[in-house]
């Protein structure tokens, strides 16, 4: 258990480092990361003056190695559009990027869990087809143009909803339901082929076989193994949710770190974006690290394993 | 459907029936998944928008025409039928820029499933042949780089390499081979350790016939089931890049483009936006029934899941 737990943080380091690594080539694929980051309008001359700031000039490798040096003690340089450093520019967006994140993931798990689950135990019923229809529905609906629709009808239609801002409750509700409901699917859908799965499976026939009631089977034996397939892609979705809500938090004005991701593009900001590829890489490796953790609580097999 | 049947994955491979029969018999099982017929239907119609898009569209696509700015589609008071979906804030024939955005929207699929692909397959198929250390190396780089906020790197890299439909297939077809290397890498895994291509080695096939004659074969169903899926996916990163500004340039019809452009007139003029919207959603649940589809035909092991 222990190993397990050194050997997946041993991975995720060595993968921090690549993370930093692919930020420092791709700055500088293009050629000039100088003329990347000016405005177009700018002058040689202050575009030289830059270069020679931002020590563009020496060589790469002692380029790496300072970004690498200062990345240990949590300094990512100063942004260019706010002056100040970038990291805490990130790292006080996360709250409202959580909130979002997780307020989504409740509702696709309040849902998509159910819906599989009766799916999966009625094959074929009509419950089943609708709920297959729809979970395959919400995964092809553009969430970008989804937000636009909502906000349209509920917003300033109806009024029921703000449509941006994050000042009252009922703020989170239309971009939290937009950013859950491809998740929402995918449960439905996973759920619903793991209950279906494991009732075909030969301890599941011997379970019955020697009498069982059919609610132990179930709760006992089927749920367990639903659960693990099921926390797996419940952890992915949520680094998904919280590295790819750039579009819902643009549209809704919601400011986490896919707005300020955004914002940092169109200012050319790229100590700022490099500031928050590293950070989200750091939220989404932490939470991997918490899913195998759970993996292993639920998962006997691996917490006797090796 | 029933488990005794032969399955259409059998049939295919069958060298004794005829191509025709084959094609016969796939058909056959098409129709018997209404949801795979719909999905069929669906591509096919979004494949021949791109592909005959001058003979179907009315007017060109960039043409402007500012006395006509903003109609609304036929059916509406004032829209009619010179205009079925309408016209952008530009006056441009918001039907015929649908039409040309699918040549758009299929390219970067097309090209990015099959860089993605290639790349994919032969890094998969190097690690699952190879195994061992090399296997081991290939394979946890692979689990890191999946691990990754796959979008946030997407737009990251978008945004440095600036607005070009080659930029956008290059990042996809890139930063998607890893999906193809494990599922590549998996089956190899498999069939190496199944009885046919044990009797292979050991009956002295060199390894060109093993993996051209043997490994191959049984590697095209789950690779083209995952490359629709893939596809449906680019597809639709591509639009939502091209909604953040940072795909093929703004002067494309593209569906990403229509919807950034349509959404300053959101309250004022919603047709603008919403008709690029169901194209990328109908095209994308066509091509998700279809991948469902296919998946149960080439991978008869799944089936059983499915009822």
């Amino acid at each position: 258990m222990q190993r397990y737990f050194l050997s997946k943080l041993g991975q995720s380091i060595l993968l921090l480092f690549g993370v930093l690594l692919l930020v420092f080539v791709m700055v500088r694929v293009t050629g000039d990361p100088a003329s990347l980051m000016m405005s177009r309008q700018a002058s040689p001359e202050d575009i030289a003056a830059f270069r020679e700031r931002m020590g563009f000039n020496d060589p790469v490798l002692v380029q790496f190695s300072r970004l690498i040096s200062r990345a240990i003690v949590g300094d990512f340089g100063a942004s260019l559009h706010f002056t100040t450093p970038a990291m805490p520019l990130v790292v006080q967006r996360l709250p409202a990027t959580l909130e979002l994140a997780l307020a989504g993931l409740l509702m696709a798990v309040i849902v998509g869990i159910p819906l599989g689950l009766v799916g999966g135990f009625n094959p074929g019923s009509l419950i089943d087809s609708v709920g297959r229809f729809l979970a395959l529905l919400v995964q092809s609906i553009p969430n970008f143009w989804l937000a636009l629709l909502l906000i349209l009808y509920f917003a300033v239609q109806l009024g029921w909803f703000p449509s941006f801002g994050r000042d009252e409750w009922k703020s989170v509700v239309m971009p939290a339901f937009v950013l859950g409901l491809p998740v929402m699917g995918q449960i439905v859908r996973l759920t619903r082929s793991a209950v279906l799965e494991i009732r075909g499976e030969d301890f599941i026939r011997t379970a019955h076989a020697k009498g069982l009631e059919p609610k132990t089977i179930y709760t006992k034996h089927v749920l367990r193994n639903v659960a693990i397939p099921l926390v797996s892609v419940i952890g992915v979705q949520f680094g998904y949710m919280l590295g790819g809500s750039i579009y819902i938090e643009t549209i809704f004005s919601w400011p986490g770190m896919g707005q300020l991701l955004e914002q940092a593009i169109g200012w050319r900001d790229f100590p700022l974006v490099q500031a928050l590829a590293v950070f989200t890489s750091l939220v989404v490796l932490g939470l991997n690290l918490l899913t195998d953790m759970a993996y292993a609580v639920i998962d006997p097999r691996i917490r006797y394993g090796r | 459907m029933a488990d005794n049947a032969i399955t259409p994955a059998d049939s295919l491979l069958d060298v004794k029936q005829s191509f025709s029969d084959r094609l016969a018999y796939l058909g056959r099982f098409l129709w018997r998944d209404k949801g795979g017929v719909l999905g069929m239907i669906l591509f096919l119609a979004v494949v021949g928008a791109a592909v005959f898009a001058p003979v179907i569209a009315p007017y060109d696509p960039l043409a402007q025409n500012l006395r006509d700015n903003k109609m609304p589609p036929a059916w509406q008071e004032e829209g009619n039928w010179e205009h079925p979906f309408g016209t952008d804030n530009l006056g441009r024939d918001s039907f015929s820029r649908i039409i040309y955005g699918a040549r758009v929207s299929l390219t970067v699929g097309f090209f990015g499933v099959l860089i993605a692909g290639s790349l994919g397959l032969v890094i998969g198929a190097i690690a699952g042949y190879a195994g061992g250390r090399v296997d081991a190396a290939i394979m946890s780089v692979i689990n890191l780089i999946l691990s990754l906020p796959y979008l946030l790197f997407v737009v990251f890299i978008a945004a440095i390499l600036g607005r070009s439909l080659l930029n956008v297939i290059l990042i996809f077809g890139i930063t998607d081979a890893p999906v193809f290397a494990r599922v590549t890498r998996g089956e190899v895994l498999r069939m190496r350790e199944s009885g046919y291509v044990e009797s292979a080695i050991s009956a002295g096939a060199r390894w060109p016939r093993i993996i051209f004659g043997h490994i191959m074969p049984n590697l095209i169903g789950p690779l083209i089931t995952l490359a629709t899926f893939e596809m449906s996916a680019m597809i639709f990163y591509e639009a939502g890049l091209g909604f953040l500004g940072l795909s093929v340039p703004p002067t494309t019809p593209s569906w990403g483009n229509m919807l950034a452009a349509g959404r300053k007139y959101l309250t004022s003029s919603p047709w603008i936006a919403a008709f690029p919207g169901l194209a990328i959603m109908f095209t994308s649940l066509g091509m998700n029934l279809l991948g469902d589809w296919l998946r149960d035909v080439l991978d008869p092991r799944l089936r059983r899941s499915r009822k």
